[in-house]
């Protein structure tokens, strides 16, 4: 059974009366460990694809499994706390709140955990090693970098230690140099183990994961997976077990 | 494990993912750090609050003020349990029996004190209208009365220098009398006009052109804050040392003495007594001793020739066994006198409840007016605090969206803001209860009226109480306004 398993999801707006298929009848699996991206240009449905599997919007058809369970008939109190313990987000603004320094931006998705102030503290400055910046602990978000902010960005989102992280344009807002930098962050934690979902309009970004799934017009148009012809770049042996047909 | 067909979450993976609530004080914590923020922002919006706060603080405080004076005035002119018994025109339909009614005589007291057992004491009094004399000034007391010396314990006097007259003196009417202070004032002067205090005992007063021997003098009778005040600055003339005593003494005229409020007490003090029987005898036995030329010294005891002397009392006071007997007292005085004024309803009652009444509805009154205004001021306070929320809530949207996305539930959000909303309250509401003291000694120094301030803690509680309400209910809307917003377009929103 694959970590992420979504059947036949569909995401229709009625705008005016008309009906729009931002998403049409989706299918995907995503295995524990994997490091995937999503593909699109804007307008194809990659985000509304992102926000249904993070939890922070339900479809209007299929079903969709993390981690086993069933999130389409979740409450909205339900998924807030999947979103807390079981996903990680890093966006392309870095969404930092910025009258918090960088250790309490980290903590604050153990606040709404329930977490001890001491393992808080702990497990903040645990991540914030993992993506090299434990001495900007004490700093405001507008005192670093676009690239320290997005470790930052990425160290809150690992720090409840989620079963999946999802990136939207990590490397939107960065110069290619930053980018790279932050790419190859993620694919030091992809080789940890982590399960990584790149989403991108960027053929280019999104070459740095064996796995590709296209999205054009609310519909997958293609489906990549290095693994399965052995041409996986990453030292790490993926999971062969690829999408469903 | 767990296939696709389940609707809902399973039981153990539910469990997996149990949400804890956000703890309560780093919530509050978050709220302080809003506020220290914005600190000026915040303090504008506390402002209502503290305003309104402070200002039910102190309308309480100066009804509860006034409150007091008031029973203190009560007390001091008899209590509840005095009920006066006064003559009265007659009925419509008694009129034409005008020539038999008899008014209240010393008989009625009799019966009284017989027929009556409600009843404790009976005083009756003789009122004389009186000019008084003495040391070359003239001066009307407010009261110049012939009564037994139970008026003494009725009208709650206590003679300070010198002796009642006694029942010896009333029996044989003599010219003896007791004053009070005021009088001692107007004739001879007040101590702090004089320098020092004159007991005129043992002078010599004309009343109405006869004359009196002084026997005794009341107590100075005033507010509690009046005597507070004069013992302060008796302390402070003493402190001073003699050269600075004029001075200090001329000073405290102007505000001192008759005051508005210490009016009735004013009043007490501007009272001559005299016995009852002397007071018939010289002013009511229709023989004139004093009078101009004709009689001489011949008329000396002239009670004897009183057939066209006039025997009505001004009127009875009477004490009852008991407040709570009141209604049957009445009914039992009620009957003794109907029958001694043989079905005559030549009399009334006067109770101080008809007083007491009063001053309740007038303290009712004004906590209800002064509680309105602070009330309308508190809730314009909260509308404030409900503003800043609402364009607090919309400058953070994105924050918002953020905490969404990291996994705050609506429930966190909506408490996140109410704390907030009820934090800036809370610290209005403090700074309110500190700024109602000083608003309260500020309208004291101010305008000092008869009768203290005082803050009492269920004032001060219930503004409290009252702002932390104000700070929830003005806190509700901006955090479902903020628990609703969709994370996805929140964390759009630029």
């Amino acid at each position: 059974m694959a970590l992420v398993e979504v059947r036949n999801v569909s995401k229709i707006y009625h705008l005016g009366g008309e009906e729009i298929r931002a998403l049409d009848n989706v299918s995907l699996d995503i295995e524990a460990g994997e490091f995937i991206s999503i593909i699109g240009p804007s307008g194809s449905g990659k985000s509304t694809l992102m926000h249904i599997l993070g939890c922070l919007d339900t479809p209007t058809k299929g079903t969709i499994s993390l981690d086993g369970v069933m999130i389409q008939g979740a409450s909205p109190r339900q998924l807030a706390a999947i979103r807390n313990q079981k996903i990680g987000f890093v966006f392309q603004f870095f969404n930092l709140l910025p009258k918090l320094n960088v250790v309490q931006n980290v903590e604050l998705p153990m606040i709404y955990a329930g977490c001890s102030a001491r393992e808080r503290r702990e497990r903040a400055l645990e991540a914030l090693e993992a993506v090299g910046l434990a001495n900007r602990s004490k700093h405001r978000p507008s005192q670093l970098s676009g690239g320290q902010q997005q470790r930052v960005a990425i160290a809150r989102a690992l720090v409840n230690r989620p079963r999946i992280v999802f990136a939207d344009e990590p490397t939107g807002n960065l110069d290619s140099h930053t980018g790279e930098a932050i790419l190859a962050l993620f694919r030091q934690l992809s080789t940890q183990g982590r399960t990584i979902v790149l989403v991108t309009h960027d053929p280019e970004i999104a070459a740095v994961t064996p796995r590709r799934i296209e999205i054009r017009d609310g519909k997958i148009a293609a489906k990549v997976d290095l693994t399965l012809a052995g041409l996986d770049r990453s030292p790490r042996s993926g999971p062969a077990a690829g999408a469903a047909p | 494990m767990k296939k696709p067909h389940l609707p809902h979450l399973p039981p153990e993976s539910a469990a997996a993912v149990r949400h804890s609530t956000m703890n309560i004080w780093i919530t509050v914590g978050v709220g302080f750090r809003e506020i220290w923020a914005h600190k000026f922002r915040s303090l504008l919006t506390m402002l209502g609050i503290i305003l309104g706060v402070a200002s039910l603080v102190a309308m309480s405080a100066l009804v509860k003020g006034m409150e007091n004076g008031a029973k203190e005035a009560l007390v001091a002119i008899g209590g509840l349990e005095k009920v006066r018994v006064e003559p009265q025109e007659l009925p419509p339909e008694q009129r034409h029996l005008r020539d038999q009614a008899l008014g209240l005589t010393i008989n009625d007291v009799r019966a009284l004190a017989a027929g009556a057992p409600l009843v404790t004491r009976i005083s009756p009094e003789m009122r004389v209208p009186a000019n008084v004399s003495a040391n070359g000034k003239n001066f009307r007391p407010f009261i110049c009365s012939g009564v037994w010396p139970v008026a003494l314990e009725m009208s709650e006097h206590t003679v300070l220098h010198g002796r009642m007259f006694n029942d010896l003196d009333d029996e044989m009417a003599r010219s003896v009398c007791v004053i009070g202070t005021a009088t001692r004032d107007e004739l001879w002067g007040a101590p702090d006009q004089v320098g020092r205090e004159i007991i005129p005992v043992g002078e010599t007063l004309y009343i109405n052109g006869v004359p009196f021997t002084i026997i005794g003098m009341f107590q100075h009778y005033e507010s509690e804050q009046d005597r507070k005040r004069r013992e302060a600055e008796a302390a402070a003339r003493a402190a001073a040392g003699p050269p600075t005593q004029n001075a200090g003494l001329s000073r405290d005229r102007g505000r001192g003495g008759r005051g508005r409020g210490n009016f009735i007490f004013w009043l007490k003090n501007a009272t001559i007594y005299m016995p009852l029987n002397t007071a018939y005898m010289k002013f009511r036995s229709g023989v004139t001793l004093a009078g101009f030329g004709g009689r001489g010294g011949g008329g000396g005891n002239g009670g004897a020739a009183g057939a066209t002397g006039d025997p009505r009392l001004s009127s009875l006071e009477l004490k009852i066994m008991n407040v709570d007997l009141l209604p049957q007292a009445l009914q039992q005085v009620r009957n003794v006198l109907m029958s001694t004024h043989r079905g005559i309803e030549d009399f009334t009652f006067r109770t101080q409840e008809d007083w007491a009444e009063n001053i309740n509805t007038f303290i009712r009154n004004a906590r209800l007016s002064g509680g309105l205004i602070a009330g309308i001021s508190l809730i314009v306070g909260g509308i404030g605090i409900m503003n800043i929320m609402l364009a607090s809530i919309s400058e953070r949207v994105r924050e918002i969206g953020i905490r969404k996305s990291i996994g705050a539930s609506t429930g966190d959000i909506f408490v996140q803001i109410l704390v907030e909303s009820v934090v800036i309250a809370v610290l209005g509401g403090v700074a309110g209860l500190a700024a109602s003291l000083a608003l309260v000694t500020g309208i004291s120094s101010l305008s000092p009226t008869g009768n203290a301030p005082v803050i009492t803690a269920g004032a001060m509680s219930l503004a409290f109480a009252f702002s932390v309400v104000i700070g929830v209910l003005a806190g509700l809307v901006p955090a479902i306004k903020a628990a609703r917003l969709d994370p996805i377009q929140a964390l759009r929103y630029e």
